[in-house]
């Protein structure tokens, strides 16, 4: 059995469905990389995961334990799985050293210091210690990204979702944000990642998921998907990468 | 690949973009006399009207109060410091000369420098001369009529003697506003969480504070404190009926501007990018812990402004209160001002408002002067 099963779901914004019958697997130590147009749903489905959003029918289970439907307790649930946003959304009223404390100590009841503990480790590992006592707005992109990487990661969380966390940074910013990744997914954290920065995909991944049209319409590993698509969308999708120069 | 194609494509470009316009300079600059003139004129016209009215004022207060030699001498130097008007315009003027010698030499940069120099000066003697005809005019008004405006409203010695009077009643203001505002913070706090309840079975809450406020932002405060005020000792209900005036008071005007303050707090909330509570909530916090670890202490620094703005209104609404009977600054004045026929008392009340309102506003603009420098420099 997958840790995460994503069953048939469905789901629309007014007469607009943006999942039709999506299923996808994942199993624990895996990276997915999910790709795919503007608006396909990628956020969406990474919302959905971490309780943000609804979803109309079908199922979605973690280690067994549907995560969706009445009667939840999604703030039990976003204790385990974090995610990262695009635009970081770091409290822009507190220190990046209590970013990082906030929610272990109100919402897993961690005593001060332990808190602290957690997030010098935590930010020594993305290497901005130095940075403990700035606020967000002092730090560059880049480095904001990382700081919102940690605060995800001081929950303890055993999945990982992150929703095209280098697309609003200046690309000499976006390798440091990504080596964290690439650490993280060799540590073996499980992670689901909506991303565009392919040649990271391909490196990355180990399951890379085209979605399109509401349903995950081509899934592989990235040798395939990149080297050798079956579908016709997908092969067009990743030819305008191409073209863009981004892959 | 694609990189070249590009340069190619611009490589074509240019043939079309060849522009057929020349560069037109940027003109000569016009030696303002014009300007310079019609300021000198302007002076002049505005310290005849100065004199003319301190020679009015003079003979009011030898009719009226007897004239004095520091009277005159008053006068003297206000006569001298209208004069200061003069000192634009003949900087004008001199800048005006300035910049036709400048042109005769075909130095265009000095002369431009001289004539923007030369509209300054001219613009700020009309500036200055325009404050100084609304004071003439002010003093004039007061002078109407032989002084009878002055007398009624500025009878100076009514007002020295009922100024201890009227400022022990203006305490009763005070003692309103204060516990009303303090009241008004928590209350407010309440209908606005009332109002940002989540979830269907919190709709019935919603509405309710909905309606609250619906209510108490339409009706007049001087309405709100008569019903009040009024109201409650008439229905006879056991304990309630038998507090003072200024309980009444200071409840009215709570329930009115609980009602706007809760709107101030609702906006400021909701002013907060849902981004925040979306990085919130994905934590785990539970919506009253978004609340009140993200959410209000970043909108506390946006809601303090129009706070201080509805406080200033509160303020002023306690003179609302004379409605009920209750002994205020203005009621006071009033019987001060009916047994005198002259309103001079109220004219204190009124200076007593406005002289505590104003640091208030001067410090409202500061702070939000202060965040609009915030976000220019974020
Ligand atoms: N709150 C919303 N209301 C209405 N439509 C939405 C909302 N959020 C997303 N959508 C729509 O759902 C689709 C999927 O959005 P999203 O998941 O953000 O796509 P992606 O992240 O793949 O670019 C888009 O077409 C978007 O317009
Ligand atoms: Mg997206």
């Amino acid at each position: 059995m997958a840790m995460i099963e994503i069953r048939n779901i469905n789901k629309h914004y007014g007469s607009f469905q943006v999942f039709k019958g999506m299923s996808l697997d994942v199993e624990e130590h895996q990276v997915v990389c999910l790709i795919g147009p503007s608006g396909c749903g990628k956020s969406t489905l990474l919302r959905t995961m971490n309780g943000l959003e609804p979803i109309h029918s079908g199922e979605i289970c973690i280690n067994g334990d549907r995560i969706t439907g009445p009667g939840v307790d999604v703030n039990k649930l976003r204790q385990s799985v974090g995610i990262v946003f695009q635009s970081y959304n770091l409290f822009p009223h507190m220190t990046v050293m209590e970013n990082v404390m906030l929610a272990p100590m109100k919402v897993l009841g961690q005593s001060k210091g332990e808190a602290e503990e957690t997030a010098h480790r935590l930010l020594k590992r993305i290497r901005l210690d130095h940075k403990a006592t700035e606020y967000p707005d002092r730090l560059s992109g880049g480095q904001q990204q990382r700081v919102a990487i940690a605060r995800a990661l001081a929950m303890d969380p055993s999945i990982l979702l992150l929703d095209e966390i280098t697309s609003a940074l200046d690309p000499e910013l976006v390798a440091e944000v990504l080596n964290i990744v690439r650490e993280l997914a060799s540590d073996g954290m499980t992670m689901l990642l909506a991303t565009h920065e392919m040649g990271f995909a391909r490196e990355v991944a180990s399951k890379v998921c085209f979605l399109c049209d509401g349903v995950v319409h081509e899934e592989g590993p990235p040798k395939q998907i990149f080297g050798a698509p079956i579908k016709e969308r997908t092969q067009v999708f990743l030819k305008n990468i191409v073209e863009a120069g981004r892959l | 690949m694609s990189m070249e194609q590009d340069v190619s494509v611009g490589g074509q470009l240019p043939v079309d973009r060849k522009s057929s316009r020349k560069f037109a300079g940027t003109g000569r600059p016009s030696a303002r006399v014009g300007a310079a003139l019609s300021a000198l004129l302007f002076a002049a016209a505005v310290t005849v009207a100065t004199w003319w009215t301190l020679r009015a004022v003079r003979q009011a207060f030898q009719a009226n109060l007897g004239g004095s030699s520091a009277l005159d001498i008053i006068l003297l130097l206000v006569a001298a410091l209208g004069l200061a008007l003069f000192v634009p315009a003949v900087r004008s003027l001199l800048a005006s000369n300035k910049t036709k010698k400048h042109l005769a030499e075909n130095s265009l940069i000095e002369a431009r420098i001289a004539s923007v120099s030369a509209k300054d000066q001219a613009n700020h003697t009309f500036g200055y001369g325009f404050v100084v005809i609304v004071a003439l005019l002010f003093a004039n008004f007061i002078l109407a009529n032989d002084l009878a405006v002055g007398m009624t409203f500025f009878y100076f010695p009514l007002m020295f003697e009922s100024f201890w009077l009227i400022l022990k009643a203006f305490w009763v203001n005070v003692y309103i506003f204060v516990i009303a505002e303090v009241l008004v913070l928590v209350w407010g706090l309440v209908v606005a969480i009332a109002r940002l309840l989540p979830g269907d079975a919190a709709k019935p809450i919603r509405t309710i504070a909905t309606v609250y406020t619906d209510v108490f932002r339409g009706m007049p405060a001087i309405i709100s404190i008569y019903l009040v005020g009024f109201g409650i000792p008439l229905t006879g209900i056991p304990i309630l009926k038998d507090f003072s005036p200024e309980f009444y008071a200071i409840l009215a005007l709570t329930l009115t501007y609980g009602a706007y303050v809760a709107e101030v707090y609702r906006s400021g909330i909701e002013s907060i990018h849902w981004s925040q509570v979306a990085g919130s909530r994905s934590l785990g916090f539970s919506h009253f812990q978004t609340l009140r670890y993200v959410v209000v202490p970043q909108a506390v620094r946006r809601i303090i402004p129009p706070l201080l703005n509805d406080f200033i209104g509160l303020q002023k609404d306690t003179a609302l209160v004379n409605v009920i009977g209750s002994l205020d600054s203005f009621n006071q004045a009033k019987i001060v001002a009916s047994n005198n026929f002259n309103l001079s008392a109220v004219t204190t009340v009124a200076f007593l408002f406005i002289l505590i309102t104003i640091p208030q506003a001067r410090f409202v603009d500061k702070l939000i002067e202060r965040d609009h420098r915030r976000t220019r420099a974020g």
